[in-house]
């Protein structure tokens, strides 16, 4: 256990991407099977040991610990695992260490009844660190800020010989504790041999049109003009090789059915198929589907806030099912039953694609249908004119290309449509990260409305992106010598400079105070020549809401 | 012994007083005579009429202040027993930092003690804690929750200098308190055999050149203000806090920010420091030794004050003692930094 707990409090404690990296891989390097594996599952979530739930463990503390003194020092500390962590009480018992793996096959073989019991007498057994590790074991959810994604690049940088793309490929069809995905990566024996037909695929994915066009100096929204995109597409690109089509706002999603069952998964191969058994039951035909989840009534696509309703939920109920009914509009076909279409071109699997709508005649699911077009300047109105909600914008996809892992250069470009924008102003500055932690680099900014007593602002999003390194040290400048009060880490400011906020879309939200949410906002320009009060209105914003 | 010593002292808005000695304990503001416990801020504040403390509070308060900020000093070393009004008083290390005491004050109702801040743990750079039986006892209680534990001091040091060898690129930063911490912390590091220079902001320079001139070594330092960004790459840097969260801290090179205090026992809170390693060193003692410090003094009556009172207060009530909660103003610290 003590590896384990000194991971967990080194990714506690880590904010840059690269710095877990070399974290996780250290680990995986230097721990034995199949502790690492379990370790592994335990960052991927892909450990289920939920028998034991925190109210247990509250009443394991309760039997040791002054009720009294352990309700102050939960007042305090504020986390349950890490305040049972803390409080219980060192008994001095020295057993042999607890293997992360001992403690794994206890609590999977224990039932509810004995599983209380024996964690107590694992914690006698442990220091504070590793008693902290073993709670959240148990209880499940790391929190330690690790994806499946970073695990597995950590384990794609053991190897020369294998990449993360190799790794996805399988990843689906390895149990924990991993040996055999581990002997692979040291190069003691080839790639696991696995059951892959409901395997993930990996997806493949679009750069922005931007990035083929401008260099990297240029990329920012705010130099660019829709004319220039369009001149230089004209030049580079030629309409023929392409086939346009709607970027659907919604999720990418997979969706797999076999004779041995169906499988739902997001774009980095989470498997959400439990939130939406309505598509899981629907899903009667054999292939496999790349297509946009949706929400859909009548035909219609529902704006993301009506899919965000159904996402990530343990338990759906009957009414969620029928006033948010989910819904798959299809862009392409992987497999047709079992045969593998990905390394044919676009437009043979799209043909392919259609007869098989004809065939299988699904439900919940239909066509994404192409976008005729002659010329860029066409398709640029065509785009323009969209301002349905559910649109994001338009995918240009080489009619050439095969379906690829990854995110390659060249064959598929997203062309978003314009980001909408607002004029708001800064309110609260926090320091960032890492790099940024002696900058204040995260930004609260508000729209005005009107008060009993006048004007006030009140927040209606939060921007870490968007500016240069130089703007951003004179945002820091700004924010040092217009501080009005500080709480912790954060300091507000004069309402005083205003900034240009580019969105894709406003959705109403019970959450926030404003009662809307922006998405993706991030800084396209700092007004420093605009007067704050000359800044937008919260009516503004909400008259921008997807309807 | 009497139990009565209750009566030496009271609470008055500048403090802790003793009527029948006429003088105030760590005052919050100026009296005419002060004794104090050490020289931190929050217990040796300018503008007393006379100062009385050990000749090292004495030094690091006429660093920190300047000479003319009292108008005597007067100097008491350690068990040195001075006759004040009705009483005695002398002073017992307390192992907090260079020059710390307890004050005991003893008459013919009985011995009170005022502990100031205490530690029990091994510290390279003052003299051990002294336990001394009395009928009253005021202690600290900064870490006062059974949440606080510090574990041995090698084992963090270890982990700082683990750390220097995964990173050898970049600058480790500790943001210390410029009196006590920084020095003992120095020290510790070369205990554990850190030779190299240690570099140092601006301002926690002139107390540790005192303790080296009160005699505690501290080995090769250098000015982190001046150096060279790529030469502190891979080496230990001391700073305050407020330095590494602001502009001072863009000088260091890709800087691992590590704190040294008894709060980074608890993760949400080092988190939100933004420390990247936390290190759990306290120069307070830890809930078991609070405890334990409360029954070896055999003191009938606790009085708790500077820090999470009500859970030691508690404690001490269901082992059978009296004790209570002292309310000092400009003394409430909790959660927001380690008091001094
Ligand atoms: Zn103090
Ligand atoms: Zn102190």
């Amino acid at each position: 256990m003590t590896p384990f707990a000194r991971l967990l409090c080194a990714l506690v404690f880590t904010a840059s991407r690269n710095a877990k990296l070399r974290v996780l891989r250290r680990y995986f390097e230097a721990t034995p099977d199949p502790d690492r594996g379990w370790a592994l599952a335990a960052l991927c979530g892909k450990l289920d040991l939920r028998s034991v739930k925190p109210a247990v463990i509250r009443a394991l503390v309760e039997e040791r610990v002054d009720p009294v003194l352990f309700r102050l020092s939960y007042d305090f500390v504020g986390d349950l695992a890490e305040t049972v962590a803390l409080i219980w009480p060192d008994t001095g018992a020295k057993g042999a260490p607890l293997l992360l793996s001992e403690a794994v096959d206890a609590l999977r073989a224990a039932g509810r009844q004995e599983a209380p019991a024996l964690l107590a007498r694992m914690l006698d057994r442990l220091p504070a660190d590793e008693r902290f590790a073993l709670i959240k074991l148990a209880t499940g959810g790391m929190r330690v800020g690790v994806s499946e994604r970073l695990a597995k690049t950590a384990l794609a940088q053991m190897s020369a010989d294998v990449s993360l793309e190799d790794i996805e490929a399988l990843w689906h069809g390895l149990e924990p504790p991993y040996v055999p995905l581990f002997a692979w990566l040291e190069g003691r024996a080839g790639a696991p041999s696995v059951d892959l037909a409901l395997a993930f695929r990996p997806m493949m994915l679009a750069h922005p049109i931007e990035a083929a066009l401008y260099s990297a100096g240029e990329q920012r929204e705010n130099t660019q003009g829709e004319a220039l995109t369009l001149a230089r597409m004209a030049e580079r690109l030629s309409p023929a090789d392409f086939i346009a089509e709607w970027k659907w706002d919604g999720i990418r999603v997979q969706a797999i059915a076999t004779p041995s069952g169906q499988r739902l998964y997001s774009r980095t191969g989470e498997e959400i198929g439990g939130a939406f058994p309505d598509l899981l039951a629907a899903m009667r035909w054999r292939g496999a589907v790349d297509g946009e989840l949706l929400v859909m009534r009548d035909g219609e696509p529902a704006p993301f806030a009506d899919l965000q309703k159904r996402l990530g939920r343990k338990a759906v109920s009957a009414r969620m099912l029928r006033e948010f009914p989910a819904h798959i509009r299809a862009y392409d076909l992987l497999h047709d039953g079992e045969r593998d279409l990905r390394d044919l071109p676009l437009a043979e699997r799209q043909a392919r694609l259609q007869d098989w709508l004809a065939r299988e005649t699904p439900v919940r699911l239909d066509l994404s249908p192409p976008v005729p077009f002659e010329s860029w300047e066409g398709l640029g109105q065509i785009r323009a004119g969209a301002r349905a909600a559910a649109q994001e914008g338009l995918m240009l996809k080489r009619r050439d290309a095969p379906y690829v892992g990854g995110r390659p250069m060249g064959p598929w470009f997203k062309w978003k449509r314009d980001p909408l924008s607002a004029d708001c102003v800064l309110m609260y500055a926090q320091r960032g990260h890492g790099k940024r932690s002696s900058f204040y680099s995260d930004y609260t900014f508000g729209a005005w409305t009107l008060g009993e007593d006048g004007p006030r602002l009140t927040p209606v999003g939060k921007a870490y992106s968007g500016y240069t390194d130089d703007e951003l040290k004179e945002l820091d400048r700004w924010i040092r010598a217009h501080t009005t009060d500080r709480f912790g880490p954060v300091r507000a400011v004069e309402p005083a400079l205003v900034f240009e906020v580019a969105f894709d879309a406003v959705q109403r939200s019970s959450r926030h105070k404003s009662g809307i949410a922006m998405r993706f906002p991030r800084i396209k320009r700092i007004r420093w020549d605009k007067p704050a009060h000359e800044a937008d209105r919260l009516d503004t914003l909400e008259a921008m809401i997807a309807q | 012994m009497s139990v009565d010593a209750n009566g030496y002292l009271t609470l008055n808005d500048a403090g802790l007083y003793c009527p029948a000695g006429d003088f105030h304990i760590d005052p919050l503001r100026p009296v005419a005579r002060a004794v104090v416990t050490h020289g931190h801020g929050d217990h040796c504040r300018p503008g007393m009429g006379k100062l009385l403390c050990t000749p090292q509070t004495a030094a690091i308060a006429r660093v920190r202040y300047g000479e003319t900020a009292f108008g005597q000093i007067e100097t008491l070393a350690l068990g040195e027993v001075l006759r004040l009004g009705e009483v005695s008083i002398w002073l017992a290390p307390a192992g907090h930092v260079l020059g710390s005491a307890q004050v005991v004050i003893e008459g013919k109702h009985g011995r009170a003690v005022v502990s100031g801040d205490y530690k029990r743990r091994f510290d390279p750079t003052c003299a051990p804690f002294e336990p001394v039986a009395c009928d009253l006892f005021v202690t600290e209680a900064t870490f006062g929750l059974p949440v606080f534990t510090h574990p041995p001091i090698e084992g963090e040091i270890g982990r700082l200098l683990a750390s220097l060898a995964t990173f050898p690129e970049r600058a480790h930063a500790v943001s210390v308190y410029p009196l006590g911490k920084c020095q003992r912390l120095i020290a510790e590091l070369r205990r554990a055999g850190w030779e190299a220079p240690i570099y140092l902001h601006g301002s926690l320079r002139k107390l540790t050149d005192l303790y080296e001139q009160l005699g505690v070594a501290m080995g090769p330092k250098l000015d982190a203000t001046a150096a060279r960004k790529e030469e502190m790459a891979g080496q230990i840097v001391l700073a305050p806090a407020s330095a590494l969260r602001d502009t001072w801290a863009r000088r260091l090179p890709d800087p691992v920010i590590c704190a040294a205090s008894g709060w980074m026992r608890v993760r949400q809170r080092a988190r939100q420091g933004g420390v990247e390693l936390p290190m759990v060193i306290s120069d307070h003692a830890d809930w078991g030794e609070l405890c334990a410090t409360i029954l070896e003094t055999g003191a009938q009556t606790t009085w708790v004050t500077h820090g999470a009172e009500d859970g030691l207060v508690h404690w001490a009530r269901t082992q059978g003692l009296t004790a209570e909660a002292l309310a000092i103003a400009g003394r409430e610290n909790g959660a927001e930094g380690e008091a001094e």
